[in-house]
């Protein structure tokens, strides 16, 4: 019985994600995919919860739907011009250009089916366990993640500080910087 | 008991539609927004490995990926929408085919 409702939701919650990630890279106006982008980000932490993620769910919701969505939707409210930038984007993409990449992704796609159901394979290892198998808190992640993966802690620091210091360089505004010395060699 | 099989379909079909996006669109913005797609599939594919081979003692493996998958991604748009920013500055446009140049 539960087996039968976790499946249901996950095959339902897959189909929200793969619509709304279609509607994504289909759309026109950047508004529009951002937000069906956060309709897929919330799915795929619906999906997090069914395979018994609970902590990577939270962030997923916290991190992606929240802080990085903010980011995209600032930037976009910095350069969206209305209609002038919809009318510059139907003339970027539309079908009849995107026919070889259609082709070249569903090849890959075909490929990947293939080598899923088309061959071989142990059945018996064909399951995934359900999340009433062991619950990972968020103090054996914290154990592993200042344990053995220290390491891994600190280059993702350096990571983002070195993000950090590239952004602020390119996006130091030129013109400013060429008025400043011009002021310093008058 | 979801089928480890599912979960492969749904990784994959979310992986091919991100790399559509970045092959098809020649706008910047949409590009990063594919390959944060893309990012996710990759994502979701990790929790699900490390929940199939939860009867060992590191089962926590897939989340611990997950958090440095985010932290790259974060990195990754904060480079990335700077050079949006930057190249709409330089050239009101964000086509992709017209950066044929290094310098202006």
């Amino acid at each position: 019985m539960l087996d039968n409702m976790l499946n249901t939701i996950f095959i339902i919650t897959a189909a929200i994600i793969l619509i709304s990630a279609l509607l994504t890279i289909t759309a026109h106006n950047v508004v529009h995919a951002l937000l069906y982008l956060v309709i897929t980000m919330l799915a795929v932490s619906l999906i997090f919860f069914i395979l018994g993620a609970s902590f990577a769910a939270a962030l997923q919701i916290i991190i992606y739907a929240g802080a990085i969505m903010v980011l995209f939707i600032f930037v976009t409210m910095m350069l969206h011009q209305g209609e002038k930038s919809l009318a510059q984007e139907r003339h970027l993409f539309h079908f009849s250009t995107s026919i070889t990449a259609l082709f070249l992704s569903s090849m890959l796609f075909f490929e990947l089916i293939f080598m899923l159901f088309l061959t071989p394979t142990d059945s018996a290892n064909s399951r995934v366990t359900a999340p009433s198998s062991a619950i990972i808190t968020v103090k054996d992640i914290g154990t592993q993640l200042y344990g053995p993966y220290s390491l891994l802690v600190v280059i993702s620091a350096l990571m983002l500080l070195s993000a950090l210091i590239t952004a602020i360089h390119i996006s130091k505004s030129p013109v400013t910087s060429e008025i400043k010395t011009k002021a310093d060699n008058l | 008991m979801i089928p480890i099989s599912w979960v492969f379909m749904l990784s994959l079909s979310l992986f091919v539609i991100g790399l559509f996006g970045v092959l098809a669109r020649r706008n910047l913005l949409f590009i990063l927004i594919s390959l944060e797609l893309m990012l996710n599939a990759v994502v979701i594919l990790f929790i699900a490995a490390s929940r199939y081979h939860s009867a060992s003692i590191a089962n926590s493996d897939g989340q611990i990926m997950y958090l440095l998958i985010l932290t790259l991604a974060a990195s990754e748009i904060a480079v990335g929408l700077s050079l949006v920013v930057h190249m709409y500055r330089q050239h009101h446009h964000l086509d992709i085919d017209k950066l044929n140049k290094l310098r202006d």
